[in-house]
């Protein structure tokens, strides 16, 4: 049988009387050449279980990492289901081959008839995370789980199930299915006044075909989509029993602490292990390539045995790297070879040709994720077998992760999934040097080992967001309008279109340069937009005043091809009361950016403080996702992004000396705490467009809205994060109305 | 030997009097709401109460709370009849929709609880004062909006 670019539904199973249903597509993988040619494909499912006692089951093949997926996802299963909320449950798909998350499928969208192709040309085309490569796992990234699993996936799957139940019950009560209405998990003929629960009509439901067509709702026909409906994780939350990868418990468990060359890429010398193995508790020392780990029966007992060994790691050609070099490596880059990005017009003639040119270099340093949960990873080696547990952000992808260091068939690892404390693009399969470690100290043993990094750990040995030069200059003609853009910048990272800017300009010549370094750097919350639209809406900004323009009116002047962008940016100038009179002291910067299918407008109301640092009073947060399928999870999330973007403008900052990190703990990489968190309003403008992301799109801005408030404050052009290495005084600069 | 008393149950470890309240919680007792999020008290993740007082157990060594009566997050909801009912904090937590990944919240609450026992009625500096944990999905709006929430004057 071959079957390509269609959606395929697996023949429906019973399993314990009730309706498995899963719902499939082909294999949209980097494999589907090979798959052509073999002429079979494995099918990728995302699956609703209905069992006899009337409960609906939604598994989700996405991990819970506070973002609410475990509930936004069931809740467009059961909203298409026609399903009493009250009798979801929700599970989390385990990590088999069966339950990758395979929806997001062109070819399944289309025969949907839902229409996202600019997104999935984007990532059809992006060089690093390619769409393939997320069909084939269980990533919870790239703010996708509801706009693609939930909108492809999920209530596709609901709205088939209803179908085979109304003919199911069409079947038993001996009716046109027409007369027939589903409601909480009943099917209704209000003509005879019967009723039958799915529960029972889940078995019969099962021997129908499921409809390759499945009708989805109308949007004012939805009864749980666009609610805000309750959190299912968060109830754990709050009791203590909601359990992490940390938390993992399996009898005879030893845990292991490990040192890891500072130096990336550098290797273990030697280690003079007497000290430690002398103290109480040690079990063993296990030499890795580049670490050393001391297992005992309590981590506080490996940790200390730990500092007690003395271990020396071999010199590496990176121990001279400092920032500094970094920074000079990346200018001598910019001056090099540059690859196009962007080239519209001739921005070079342009600017040859402008009356005013404006010229500004901005950057931005490595940023370490800091998720709350130390990174840690159990496993388990017994009978040819292996088990790991582990909260991870791609449990298909950490499985065979762990099969590869192990050199065993992924089927004979088995993953335990937990709920994530943070997650932010560190808990991808891309970012595994935990997993790996865990896996080569486990072989050692016959029992389970939780090897766990303390925080100056985490800090040290990241996959860190990489530093970015970006420099601009930018060419207004005799009419004060701009009419050149040129952006040479650092590193094309993900998504491929970051250092885009919306605005309509004739002449853009945007290009970057490779310029590698020793830093392991991955996916951070937002990715390469969180450097580019602090870059980007600056420099705009600067622009602005140059030009002697009000910043906000000299964006929406150039949106007049963008009206949803200009409709977000309304409704924060709204929000905010942009222009309005404020208290003494406080100013308004406003920034712009769409990322991961959404538009997001940010204004911040900024003072400075009496010792020059920054004090953000309030954001001001308009958002267009489309239309919203939680709100209130959806406004949590926002929040959150806020507050990580602004964290990382404040505060972030990992530098390099000697080749390694410099940072250890909070202490000297500090979060945004309470006292200085900001009050947010948000203000949603659902276009009912496609629906865009959510977990990542508020994050990008805020650096960029409050570095422009700290120059209407003090006339001080902030080029590079972050504001915490400032000491500002108060000299405002009269602005354009 | 370690003696104290958690959430009302007399433990005797024999462990070393400079393990820290955490781990021995943690690895020893098998209580895991209690988190480890720094190992320096810079975070607060590890938060519990000591008679009473919000201490973070990452850097409190056995040795220091000998007899006391420490209250972890699994003691903070009270045995009604053979259920759990949750505290006023807790409940708030759950209406406000607070927690996100979740992680930071068991020592939030401790702390939190610690305070509007002692400040029934805390303003927003005091708030600010003593609840200087870190939450890295950034819930502090609602941390605030639950807390004065349970203001009594509220």
């Amino acid at each position: 049988m071959k079957i390509n670019r269609r959606r395929f539904l697996l023949g429906t199973t019973v399993v314990g009387g009730g309706l498995l249903l899963g719902y499939a597509s082909t294999r949209p993988s980097k494999h589907r050449i090979a798959n052509e040619s073999a002429g079979s494909e494995p099918f990728l499912t995302t699956w609703l279980r209905i069992s006899e006692d009337n409960t609906v089951t939604v598994i989700v093949p996405h991990s819970e990492m506070g973002q609410g997926v475990h509930t936004s996802l069931p809740m467009m299963a059961a909203d298409e289901l026609d399903a009493d909320w009250n009798l979801v449950k929700v599970e989390q798909a385990p990590a088999t081959d069966l339950f990758a998350n395979g929806v997001l499928v062109k070819g399944f969208a289309e025969s949907l008839g839902v229409s996202f192709p600019r997104f999935l040309d984007g990532l059809a085309t992006s060089a690093t995370m390619k769409v393939a490569e997320i069909m084939n796992m269980q990533i919870t990234g790239g703010s996708s789980s509801v706009r693609f699993t939930g909108e492809l996936g999920m209530r596709a799957a609901g709205a088939a199930a209803r179908e085979m139940l109304v003919k199911a019950a069409a079947a038993r009560l001996d009716v046109p299915e027409t007369e027939l209405s589903t409601r909480l998990n009943y099917v209704h003929h209000d003509a005879s006044g019967r009723s039958l629960s799915y529960g029972e009509l889940a078995s019969d439901a099962a021997r129908f075909e499921p409809s390759s067509e499945p009708k989805l709702k109308d949007e004012k026909d939805f009864t749980l989509m666009g609610k805000s409906i309750a959190r299912v994780d968060i109830p754990a939350k709050v009791d203590g029993t909601a359990a992490y990868g940390i938390d993992a418990e399996a009898p005879g468990m030893l845990y292991a602490a490990v040192k890891t060359a500072p130096v990336f890429g550098s290797k273990l010398q030697s280690v003079n292990a007497d000290a430690a193995l002398s103290r109480r508790g040690v079990v063993k020392v296990v030499e890795l390539e580049n670490a050393v780990a001391v297992v005992a029966d309590n981590y506080w007992r490996a940790k200390q045995a730990l500092a007690a060994l003395d271990v020396q790691f071999e010199a590496s050609e990176n121990d001279q790297v400092n920032s500094q070099s970094i920074y000079a490596q990346y200018d001598t880059a910019l001056e090099g070879e540059l690859n196009e990005d962007i080239a519209e017009g001739d921005a070079a003639n342009a600017l040859e040709n402008a009356e005013t040119v404006v010229e500004a270099t901005y950057r931005v340093p490595y940023l370490a994720h800091a998720a709350m949960e130390p990174m840690n990873c159990t496993v388990h080696f017994h009978d040819g077998k292996c088990d790991v547990w582990t909260g991870t952000q791609d449990n298909l992808g950490i499985r065979g992760r762990v099969a590869t260091v192990a050199e065993m068939d992924e089927n004979d690892v088995t993953l335990h999934g937990f709920y994530l404390g943070g997650g932010f693009g560190r808990r991808l399969p891309t970012d595994v040097n935990t997993i790996d470690q865990a896996t080569l100290i486990a072989k050692h043993f016959d029992v389970p080992v939780k090897t766990l990094w303390s925080r100056e750990d985490d800090m040290q040995q990241d996959y860190y967001r990489p530093a970015v030069t970006s420099k601009f200059r930018a060419g207004f003609d005799a009419n004060n309008q701009l009419v050149a853009w040129q952006n040479h910048y650092i590193g094309k990272n993900e998504p491929a279109e970051a250092a885009h800017t919306p605005y309509s300009i004739a002449n853009k010549d945007i290009a970057y340069a490779d310029s590698e370094t020793h830093i392991p750097f991955g996916a951070w919350r937002s990715v390469a937009h969180s450097q580019h639209t602090f870059f980007l809406e600056s420099f705009v900004d600067e622009l602005a005043h140059r030009s002697g323009q009000n910043p906000y009116q000299f964006r929406l002047n150039m949106l007049g091809d963008k009206p949803r962008h200009a409709a977000v940016l309304r409704a924060a100038a709204q929000k905010a009361g942009w222009g309005r009179n404020l208290a003494p002291g406080h100013a308004q910067g406003i920034a712009l950016q769409e990322s991961f299918g959404s538009i997001v407008a940010q204004v911040a109301e900024v003072s400075i403080n009496n010792d020059g640092s920054v004090k953000v009073h309030r954001v001001s947060c308009a958002i267009d996702c489309g239309r919203t399928i939680n709100p209130d999870a959806a406004a949590s999330q926002v929040e959150s992004g806020v507050i990580f973007g602004l964290t990382a403008a404040l505060y972030g900052e990992i530098t390099i000396e000697n080749g390694r990190v410099q940072q250890t703990n909070f202490t000297d990489y500090e979060m945004i705490r309470l006292h200085d968190s900001p009050e947010i309003d948000i203000v949603s403008v659902d276009s009912g467009e496609a629906l865009g992301g959510l977990g990542e799109p508020a994050t990008p801005p805020i650096g960029a809205a409050v570095a422009n408030a700290v120059y209407i404050l003090t006339g001080q052009r902030v080029r590079e994060l972050p504001l915490k290495n400032y000491r500002f005084t108060a000299a405002p600069v009269e602005t354009a109305v | 030997m370690a003696r104290f008393r958690v959430n009302g149950v007399e433990r005797e470890l024999d462990i070393e009097p400079d393990m820290p309240l955490l781990w021995a919680l943690r690895d020893e007792l098998g209580l895991k709401g209690t988190k480890f999020g720094c190992g320096i008290a810079a975070c607060g993740a590890c938060t519990v109460q000591v008679n009473g007082n919000p201490v973070r157990s990452c850097v409190t060594p056995v040795s220091a709370i000998e007899g006391t009566d420490i209250k972890t997050i699994e003691g903070l909801a009270v045995d009604v009849g053979g259920s759990k009912q949750l505290t006023a904090v807790q409940q708030a937590w759950i209406d406000h929709q607070v927690p996100q990944c979740g992680y930071c919240q068991s020592g939030m609450l401790m702390a939190v609880s610690a305070l509007l026992e002692a400040n029934p009625n805390p303003n927003d500096a005091e708030i600010d004062g003593a609840i200087t944990n870190v939450c890295r999905c950034g819930t502090y709006p609602r941390i605030r909006r639950a807390i004065k929430s349970l203001s009594t004057t509220a």
